[in-house]
């Protein structure tokens, strides 16, 4: 059986979903893309140039090949974040949004009382939803009984790379989770990304460790194999863990023996 | 509170002493910490910090990297007038000065924005000289709303204002305030401040919160090397960006250490900088302020601006011009000084291509309305 992403309606094969920010030139980031393998991939509206069919950005994103889902990236409020998500849409992009309200530049952590007034309203108006959130399983929730579309739970501050710092939070929005779960920011290494599709997240989101790795192209092939190789084991179910060593025969192992039979 | 209650020029000199003898191991302890406290942060400008640059040069580059990527944003300034009341020694708009001044109309303001439209730039840094007769808020918030129809960004640097005006400017689309303190050095800042408003320093230091209480969302701060010592500045200016981004925590923080240029009054700098210590400094800011914006201006010679690229700097200007209507009809206004950086914003972004820095134009989408865009609902 496929192994497939529902999300928003679709079927996506890949469960890597891929960040067009703070890459050195547009060709890094097609290649980048395409060793990546994705088929999602977010731009930061603000960095689009809407009236330009040569944006270094979009002009480089094959629509065929990709989805292309605008983040609302530099919205502090919900009204601002609302009317990024109507001016993507206006200018033809996909009615796909993924939902940032940050008022904090430092360590770009997301407002979830904006936030969620936002989603609101977009799912209202037809948006496909996908709201970056501080890793708050009663916030989940609440996004989901408004519609969304999957929730973005941050594994740690977005372009620091330490990796699934909100582990234990995760997990809990995972296992109470209706709509996908996509973990989102703070991944830096394949493994980490691997260890979060072990914890049963439908998907990860990366970006920076990408994009600022030395050889972007090469990275991106990495974490591909990494969602794949984490994905596969969350599919294949894990041993459990323990707490000490266990022996490979079992203490009952004697019964059905000859020598127990004889008795 | 207010940053210039608590800011102690004394104590930040005291700080400097102390850490001028410090070894390169305490240097590299500092630089790990990532200069969490002041005495680290002076023990970054220490002249044992200057000898280990290279070493320290490539954490900042590590550093920005990992936060910005390889993406410069470019800017332009757009001059609204060079009208002054104030007598500043080092400028080219000082009162009095034999230059000819000017006033741009609102018409004029349109023209040169559209004029830097069709050269690429899409941030544009409005900036004005202090005449409360010629250069008011009305007219300010009129410049802004404007030149909003024309680039997705617009910032004001022009005179301290009341926290009132800064809404008013705001409510324009101003998206940020760039207002240096040119010296933090309170001394210093009386003996180049000599008539007009801008005499007073306390008033000019806590402009940028006010700014932020009104709702600006980016601050530029700064000080213009030469008028008090490079390390003084720099140290004062750390502490002021990370007062800033404790009290102000909404608005992102962008600095700038600007060395001082020739213009028109012939002054020259007490306390020149050379390339080393500004490379010194460039490299102290990002170690000390990983997540702040770093500003570099036409000021600088391109075969520099080139090497600073790499060290931390996010932001640059290109093909500016520093006189009212200079983009328009160079020539006709006085300019405030003389650049360095000629190129035109095409051929900047060239040069950062062939670097492997992705130029970019547009960082920024009109947030609230008014909007110059249709939006369907």
């Amino acid at each position: 059986m496929t192994d497939h992403l529902a999300l928003g309606g679709r079927a996506f094969e890949s469960r890597l979903i891929v960040g067009t920010g703070k890459f050195g030139s547009p060709e890094v980031m097609a290649d980048a893309l395409a060793a990546a393998r994705t088929q999602l991939v977010t731009v930061a509206l603000r960095r689009v140039d809407l009236d330009a069919p040569s944006d270094p950005i979009t002009g480089f994103i094959d629509r065929d090949r990709y989805l292309i889902m605008p983040n609302t990236s530099g919205a502090t409020d919900a009204a601002e974040a609302i009317r990024l998500a109507k001016l993507a849409r206006s200018a033809g992009l996909p009615p796909w949004i993924k939902v940032e309200v940050i008022p904090d530049p430092r360590y770009l952590m997301p407002d979830p009382i904006e936030t969620l007034v936002a989603c609101e309203a977009l799912v209202a108006d037809g948006f496909t939803v996908l709201p970056y959130i501080h890793a708050d399983p009663v916030l989940a929730k609440r996004l989901e009984e408004v519609g969304v579309a999957a929730v973005m739970p941050l594994a740690a501050p977005i372009g620091s790379g330490r990796g699934l710092k909100m582990e234990a939070a995760i997990a809990i929005i995972i296992e109470q989770a209706t709509v996908p779960v996509v973990v989102d920011a703070g991944l830096g290494v394949p493994s980490h990304a691997a260890a979060a599709m072990e914890m049963g997240a439908d998907a990860v989101l990366v970006n920076t460790a990408i994009a600022t790795a030395a050889n972007p192209v090469r990275m991106a092939r990495a974490f591909a194999l990494g969602v794949e190789a984490g994905r596969t084991a969350w599919l294949a179910g894990r041993a459990p863990e323990l707490s000490s060593a266990s022996a490979s025969s079992p203490l009952t192992g004697f019964l059905g023996s000859p020598e127990s039979q004889a008795r | 509170m207010t940053f210039s209650a608590t800011f102690d020029p004394r104590a930040t000199r005291e700080l400097l002493e102390r850490s001028a003898r410090a070894s390169s191991a305490a240097v590299r302890a500092a630089a790990q910490r990532g200069a969490a406290t002041l005495e680290d942060a002076a023990t970054l400008l220490s002249p044992a910090a200057g000898e280990q640059l290279e070493e320290l040069a490539a954490l900042a580059h590590r550093s920005t990297v990992a936060r910005f990527g390889k993406t410069i944003g470019l800017y332009a300034p757009l001059y609204l007038s060079n009208e002054c009341v104030c007598t500043c020694t080092y400028c080219g708009f000082s009162m009095g000065l034999p230059i000819a001044r000017r006033t741009l109309r609102i018409d004029e303001v349109v023209r040169e924005a559209r004029t830097l439209a069709t050269r690429g730039i899409k941030s544009i840094l409005l900036v004005s000289a202090e005449h409360p007769k010629h250069v008011y808020p009305e007219y300010v918030a009129q410049c802004v709303r404007e030149t909003k129809l024309i680039a997705p960004y617009v910032a004001l640097e022009i005179a301290a204002a009341e926290e009132d005006d800064y809404r008013r400017y705001v409510a324009a689309g101003c998206d940020g305030v760039v207002l240096y303190q040119e010296t933090y050095d309170p001394q210093a800042y009386a003996t180049h401040h000599l008539g007009g408003p801008k005499k007073h320093y306390e008033w000019r230091l806590d402009a940028p919160e006010r700014a932020s209480r009104a709702g600006v969302r980016h601050l530029g701060i700064g000080a213009l090397l030469g008028l008090a010592d490079w390390r003084f500045e720099a140290l004062a200016l750390l502490t002021h960006a990370r007062w800033l981004e404790r009290h102000c925590w909404r608005s992102q923080i962008n600095v700038s250490l600007p060395r001082i240029n020739h213009a028109q009054g012939g002054y020259v700098p007490k306390h020149l900088v050379g390339d080393r210590d500004f490379v010194h400094v460039m490299t102290f800011l990002r170690l000390a302020l990983p997540t702040a914006g770093i500003t570099l201006s036409t000021r600088e010679a391109p075969q520099l601006r080139d090497r600073l690229v790499p060290l931390g700097v996010t932001l640059m200007s290109a093909g500016s011009s520093t006189e009212p209507g200079g983009y328009g009809e160079p020539g006709a206004a006085g300019e405030q000084f003389e650049l360095e950086d000629h190129r035109s914003p095409e051929e900047v972004a060239q040069r950062l291509r062939e670097l492997g820095y992705e130029p970019v134009f547009k960082d920024w989408e009109i947030m609230a309305a008014p909007v110059a865009r249709a939006v369907a609902d």
